[in-house]
């Protein structure tokens, strides 16, 4: 008998595209490493946040600051925003680059109405005079949601990028890696949105 | 002088950095700096260092520069030892003052952790890990350039605070409120946060390197349950990296934003809560403690079978310990501060799970003496410090099981008995593993055998240095003396072994000099290792040639037992005896790439221009980290084709292929 050797790897044509290159499967299953610490950063402020809540020194609580009408728009445009994000990757399963290009638009569009709102929110607090110094829980408040907002206007500037190498080269694996990486990262804030909605804004105006 | 001109250097030079010691030590550094600069223009080394080494994407090299990096801060990290210890000496007459006192430990603690035992760690798995699994690299090669990079310029970060600005001085833990801008107004903190930072989203990102490859770049036939422990413990360290660090990053930075934009996390008015930041702390920081051992303990799992000529007794619950270890590890971080008044139900539970970890550390301790036992032990320097070990270990266990007595620790805590504790398990766990492991490995990184009589030399005066350093230290904590104290007064009984301490350490620091002494020699004069298997070792790695070819593998082989190499020894087909030319295929190879270096740099700077609050600076560092991002999105040069002909040419060179 001897000595036994591997074979070097192949494509995988029965795979979708993003899965069909060995090197381009494994950034994926390494970007979901990434999102696990991405996780752990945000359940780290949560618990921060959660402490802090009742820390409001002589500032504002969540229930004087806090308006529902802003946090329902922007969790509507987030929601919407991962639908489409969803459909973009539909599309790019189904190898149809204009519609990945269109559908990943319309999701920037979404992302960026969602970043806008959120700007607004705050500077509308630090109007009424409520900025971090004030206390702790303004503290929380505007570093747990502000990583959150800084994260999807990471992912903006990260997608426009995107769109110009899908527009350059085309449904290849490695843009179809990334886009598809893209999208995991986008439902990903999505999914901290809900938990912050319900913490931070629902929950704050119960309590 | 012009106002901005003196602002610059108040701000640059305050007197905390124009004492002596910081001079001289400036002196130093300068004149080694313009020496190695003239050396490298002589011999026209520029581009070499360019382009073989700062642009390098290879594991290996990569693995070597971590290694320099971590012996420059043993030294470092060594250096202040050795300050720290002089001065307890010398009650009455201390030679440096209460406030140098403080940065001394804060600096020497931070570099030993972060900047000694985690470089160190890494190298030996950049060295090592894709070897033993049959790899051509890691999964993310780039990214791994990245990772060093960050460590790099983060290192360098810390290192310039004595030089320029003042180094940090809240021990290094960093609690507030101590850390708060209005008790400590310098740029020292930023110093730690920052740097920390920088380093720590390198080491995020070193953590998911080695999950990935663990788990996804294995050699056909290797099975988890096949995998030699050494990749076990990289997988669990990384894990515990990927669950640990985002904690303390969050903690860094809500102290930086306190300290420089004035929200109020920690402070002591408008709701602040300093225990916050102890907590979020110490749930890194007790990972981190595993996260320091576990390679220490895959390190021995695969020194002791090779040097007992025997395989790994109990493999499986060896595997199922360090499994069992990283699951409790996130459930003690209470320990380090029972006094602080939790209660005593969460006392009593963090207490006990504590303890319950001394389980699963026993039964590898067992283990490793059964392996041992009945076999045919060779006592290299590799072994001796296995041999160490033990025995170190489980007095810095079992005064850790002591600590961990609540009642007790009211007593102990934050004496020297702790300080004592975890040097034990530091130096006689994490350090010793590290140097076993590099005595070990050496010849696979570097061609050639570290000289084992020196080798034995050093770790005597290691060894013994130990003991006579810390064992009084025990004594001193349960006489009362606490730690970080810059002085005492005579009469409380601490003098004369405090003077025997400070002989152990100079022991120490002997026996470090040897250690170096012994590279440097070696470097020309040690023994050439022309198998690749100098040992007669079990695992993948010996497999190949020392040091590896770039490619590693010419081919890789399929896995059926747990020592792969052992089994194909056995069987008498090696990759040394059975490749035939017609097995030769061309390979590719990730190219090399300038941009992790720039991303280094670019965060350096960002780290500079906010130590100091000089915003155009760090706006500058932050639109560089966001060129070198695009340009990595950009980067669609394929990888590197390597052709058939040149590694049959370099296999035959090697003597392990028949032209
Ligand atoms: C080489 C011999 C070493 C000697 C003689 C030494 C000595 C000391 C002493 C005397 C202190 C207490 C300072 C004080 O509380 O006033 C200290 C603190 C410390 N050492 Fe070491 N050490 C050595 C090596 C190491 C190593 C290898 C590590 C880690 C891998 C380490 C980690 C620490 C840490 C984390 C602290 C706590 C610093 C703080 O209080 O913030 N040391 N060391
Ligand atoms: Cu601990």
């Amino acid at each position: 008998m001897s000595l036994e050797l591997a074979p070097e790897p192949g494509r995988r044509e029965d795979l979708p595209l993003e899965l069909s290159d060995e090197q381009e499967s494994v950034k994926i299953t390494g970007f979901w490493m990434f999102l696990v610490t991405d996780v752990l950063i945000f359940a780290s402020l949560f618990s921060a946040y959660a402490v802090y809540r009742p820390r409001v020194a002589t500032g504002p609580g969540p229930l004087e600051l806090f308006h529902f009408g802003p946090a329902l728009l922007e969790t509507l445009l987030l929601l919407t925003s991962s639908f489409t994000v969803g459909i973009a990757i539909y599309e790019m399963r189904k190898g149809r680059p204009g519609g990945v290009m269109a559908w990943t638009i319309a999701t920037l569009a979404l992302g960026a109405a969602f970043v806008f709102l959120e700007i607004h929110e705050f500077a509308s607090y630090a109007a009424l005079g409520a900025t971090w110094h004030q206390s702790a829980f303004l503290s929380a408040f505007y570093v747990l949601v502000g990583t959150h907002g800084a994260h999807v206007s990471f992912g903006i500037l990260w997608a426009v990028t995107l769109l110009v190498q899908l527009a350059r080269r085309g449904l290849t694996p490695v843009t179809a890696r990334k886009l598809y990486t893209f999208s995991l990262y986008w439902h990903f804030l999505d999914v901290v949105w809900v938990f912050i909605f319900t913490v931070v804004y629902l929950m704050g105006k119960i309590a | 002088m012009p106002p901005f001109a003196r602002y610059l250097l108040h701000t640059l030079f305050p007197p905390d950095v124009l004492r002596p010691t910081e001079v001289g030590a400036d002196v130093l550094i300068l004149a080694t700096g313009v020496i190695i600069m003239v050396v490298m223009t002589r011999r026209h080394k520029w581009r070499h260092l360019w382009t073989e080494w700062l642009t390098t994407v290879d594991h290996k090299k990569i693995a070597v520069m971590y290694l320099i990096a971590a012996i420059a801060m043993l030294f470092r990290g060594g250096v202040d030892a050795l300050m720290i210890r002089t001065n307890l000496a010398l009650p009455g007459s201390p030679v440096i003052s209460a406030s140098e006192y403080n940065a001394v430990f804060t600096t020497h603690g931070t570099i030993m952790i972060f900047f000694m035992a985690m470089p160190f760690i890494f190298a030996l798995f950049n060295a090592v890990i894709p070897l033993m699994i049959g790899s051509r690299d890691v999964a993310f090669p780039r990214l791994n350039a990245m990772s060093f990079w960050l460590f790099a310029f983060g290192a360098l970060l810390f290192n310039m605070s004595f030089v320029i600005g003042g180094s940090p001085n809240a021990g290094w833990t960093a609690y507030p409120p101590l850390t708060e801008r209005v008790f400590n107004p310098g740029p020292g903190e930023n110093f730690y946060f920052l740097s920390l930072l920088i380093a720590g989203i390198g080491t995020t990102m070193t953590g998911i390197n080695f999950v990935v490859t663990s788990l996804r770049m294995r050699a056909p036939g290797m099975t988890l349950m096949k995998m030699p422990m050494f990749v076990w413990s990289a997988l669990a360290t990384s894990t515990l990296i990927l669950f640990a660090f985002p904690p303390l990053t969050v903690a860094l930075l809500m102290s930086l934003i306190d300290r420089l934009f004035g929200s109020s996390f920690f402070t002591l008015g408008h709701g602040g809560m300093p225990m916050m930041y102890v907590n979020l702390f110490w749930l890194f920081g007790h990972p981190e403690v595993y996260i320091v051992v576990l390679p220490a303990f895959g390190i021995f799992s695969e020194v002791v079978p090779t040097f007992s000529r025997k395989r790994l007794f109990g493999y499986e619950t060896m595997v199922l310990s360090i499994v069992a270890i990283m699951l409790l590890a996130y459930g003690t971080w209470v320990h380090h501060f029972f006094t602080m008044g939790a209660g005593p139900t969460v006392n009593a539970f963090f207490g006990l799970s504590t303890m319950l970890i001394a389980i699963p550390t026993g039964v590898k301790i067992f283990n490793w003496i059964f392996t041992m036992w009945g076999g045919r032990i060779r006592t290299t320097v590799a072994m001796l410090y296995q041999l160490a070990f033990i025995p170190t270990f489980v007095v810095g266990g079992a005064s850790g099981i002591m600590l961990a007595t609540i009642p007790a620790d009211y007593q102990f805590h934050n004496s020297y008995f702790l300080v004592a504790h975890f040097h034990n398990v530091l130096i006689g766990g994490t350090l010793f593993g590290l140097l076993s492991g590099m005595y070990y490995w050496w010849p696979k990184m570097f061609g050639r055998k570290l000289d084992e009589r020196q080798g034995k030399w050093a770790f005597w005066l290691f060894l013994t240095g130990f003991w006579i350093t810390f064992g009084p230290q025990y004594l001193l904590g349960l006489k009362g003396m606490t730690r970080r104290m810059y002085t005492y007064p005579l009469g409380y009984g601490w003098h004369t072994l405090n003077v025997i301490s400070t002989l152990g350490a100079f022991v120490m620091g002997a026996g470090f000099l040897v250690l170096v002494y012994n590279i440097v020699y070696s470097m020309r004069n040690g023994e050439r290792d022309l198998t690749g298997d100098p040992w007669d070792g079990r695992t993948l790695e010996w497999a190949l040639p020392s040091p590896a070819p770039e490619y590693n593998f010419a081919r890789i082989p399929v896995v059926y037992e747990r020592d792969a190499y052992w089994d194909m020894k056995e069987k008498g087909q090696t990759l040394a005896n059975s490749l035939t030319v017609r097995d030769v295929h061309d390979l590719e190879l990730p190219r090399n790439s300038s941009l992790p270096f720039f991303l280094g740099l670019s965060f350096f700077v960002v780290g500079f221009g906010m130590v100091f609050s000089w915003w155009i600076i760090a706006g500058l560092g932050f639109a560089g980290v966001a060129a070198c991002l695009v340009a990595v999105g950009f980067d669609y040069r394929g990888p590197k084709r390597v052709d058939a002909a040149f590694i049959r040419g370099t296999e035959v060179a090697l003597g392990r292929l028949r032209a």
